[in-house]
């Protein structure tokens, strides 16, 4: 029996590691290689694609802008969500539960649906082609979920903790900076884990609301590969290379995820 | 957790109402606007009512559309949830798997979704991709480019890579929150394993589910850059899913009033579902 257990997880994460294998696998031959001959390794390894991405502008630019708005987004975000995920967890005021769940309907909207009237919207406002642009087109669907994780956390806190901090003397900005949020940092930690993983991986909002100065590395990619055909050896070293800051951040909040999680929404 | 009335309240969600408002109400604005009316282009509108909505809702095109969207949908959610299930009860609980699972298996999560579709797309691809190398070499006469259920095959199987860590994730917190003296009470009992799972671990679970159930449906109905980016919807119409089908129209054709109108319908059918099922989980939470 203990030793099945151990099984399934790693079927499972083999099977998880093997599509990334064959990405970093392609990543280091030629596209002629590629395309003529099927191996398992790279026959005439070759770190060309890295050397062309990190030489070109138009490529690790696309990096630089899409990190950046990830970290406007998370950050907007969560500052956002902290206030009214606590006036939701603390406070009955007139219209709370249709404003909760009118947020969430927010989250069910297809982004294919939003994408003509962002892109005229963010254009008569003249924010097209900017960070922030994107950044604040992803609240639309990272603040409902912010709300909602950093909602279930705060909830878990036992009211006394405000009260004994207020009989304490301490004012509301102080008992909410001081106590509050180093208690519920774990919840923080989560919900900024979920705003930047759902902001940049998101593709077709930041496409759209684009063109050069702040074309994200996933929207340089799909040109790529449809004008100059396809660089299949170059595609899959971009590829590569977008996966890096998402397992940086997860190596950052894996003690998180594993104890915070569970207090949040359970 | 009894709340105090307080209409101050309001002042701490103003900045999140603002944002959401600002993004979500003028542009829906934009989209009904445009399901009512009929461009010649150049800015010119002509008023059409509800014409465009009964063409929708009895277009062949559509019915088909919507119908491989909700096949597609229930498919994702009966492999995902009993496998996310099953895989967080395996794993480890502590010492150094914990770690090294949870930073694996987060790892397809946060993969920019076109690059998950181009991934699998020179991973499936018949000659050159390991998958399709392999399954054509074992036997099998696999083509997804080619073969309609070899294009459902490998959409379903990319969803199920992609996506079921976020189940084993949410699945395992919810475990983890279990105290220890629940198990050592129903060892007493001499609870059997099922019993376990179906009178401690599964209530336990119950509210992390419902959020891996509502963002599972949601991000698997309104999926469109993986599969646009695989299949590009084909072979033919085969993985031609609704917001595929609605970017076709929206962008590809310029039909902006049906594809408003389609919107208006997509939406729709997305908040009635997420309804029912958010006012059934949460009525329960009620009574216990």
């Amino acid at each position: 029996m203990k030793k099945i257990k151990w099984l399934i997880p790693t079927i499972y994460i083999i099977f998880l590691m093997l599509p990334i294998y064959w990405l970093l696998n392609m990543s280091f031959k030629t596209t002629t290689e590629i395309i003529n001959i099927y191996s398992l390794w790279p026959k005439d390894f070759t770190l060309e694609n890295y050397k062309t991405i990190f030489t070109d502008s138009t490529w690790y630019m696309g990096y630089v802008n899409s990190i950046t708005y990830t970290v406007f987004n998370t950050i907007i975000s969560v500052s956002a969500a902290l206030p009214a995920a606590y006036a939701f967890s603390r406070y009955k005021f007139l219209g709370d539960k249709h404003l909760f769940f009118w947020l969430l309907t927010n989250r069910m909207a297809p982004p294919a649906v939003f994408a003509l009237p962002f892109f005229q919207f963010y254009s008569s406002v003249n924010l097209f082609d900017t960070h922030i642009a994107i950044a604040l087109s992803h609240c639309l669907f990272n603040i409902p979920l912010a709300v909602w994780i950093l909602e279930g956390f705060m909830s878990a806190v036992p009211k006394e903790l405000d009260e004994t901090a207020y009989v304490d003397g301490y004012s509301f900005g102080r008992f909410f900076f001081k106590i509050f949020i180093p208690t519920i940092a774990a919840g923080i930690g989560i919900t900024m884990f979920f705003c930047f993983m759902f902001s940049w991986v998101e593709l077709l909002l930041a496409k759209t609301l684009t063109a050069t100065i702040a074309k994200p590395i996933a929207a340089i990619m799909t040109r790529t590969s449809s004008t100059s055909g396809y660089e299949l050896g170059l595609l899959a070293a971009a590829g590569s290379l977008t996966i890096i800051p998402g397992a940086v951040v997860i190596y950052f909040v894996r003690n998180y995820i594993a104890k915070g999680f569970a207090m949040g929404r359970v | 957790m009894n709340k105090t009335l307080n209409q101050k309240a309001w002042l701490f969600v103003i900045p999140v109402f603002v944002l959401v408002a600002f993004n979500a109400a003028i542009p829906l604005m934009t989209v009904v606007n445009y399901s009512f009316q009929e461009t010649f282009g150049s800015n010119v509108f002509a008023w059409e009512g509800t014409r465009w909505f009964k063409e929708i809702l009895h277009s062949e095109r559509f019915h088909a559309s919507l119908g491989r969207q909700v096949i597609f949908t229930f498919i994702i959610l009966l492999i995902q949830l009993p496998l996310g299930i099953g895989i967080a009860l395996s794993m480890p609980k502590k010492g150094w798997g914990v770690p090294v699972c949870l930073i694996l298996m987060s790892m397809p999560l946060l993969i920019p979704w076109n690059v998950v579709g181009a991934m699998w797309n020179i991973f499936a691809l018949p000659e050159i991709g390991f998958l399709g190398n392999s399954l054509n070499s074992i036997g099998f006469d696999y083509n997804f480019t080619q073969q309609s259920g070899d294009a459902w095959f490998t959409t379903i199987l990319m969803d199920v890579w992609h996506w079921t860590s976020l189940v084993v994730l949410l699945s395992y917190a919810g475990l983890n929150s279990i105290q220890p003296a629940y198990y050592q009470a129903a060892e007493i009992d001499g609870a059997s394993r099922w019993d376990i799972f179906r009178y401690i671990e599964l209530p336990k679970m119950k509210k992390v589910l419902t959020l891996a159930i509502l963002l599972r449906f949601m991000d698997s109905f309104m999926i469109y850059t993986e599969p646009f980016v695989l299949t590009g919807g084909g072979p033919g119409n085969a993985t031609n899913f609704l917001s595929l089908d609605l970017v076709k129209m929206a962008l590809g054709q310029f039909d902006l009033g049906p594809a408003a109108a389609m919107s208006l319908i997509y939406f729709l059918i997305v908040l009635l579902i997420c309804w029912i099922f958010y006012t059934i989980m949460m009525k329960d939470e009620g009574r216990t």
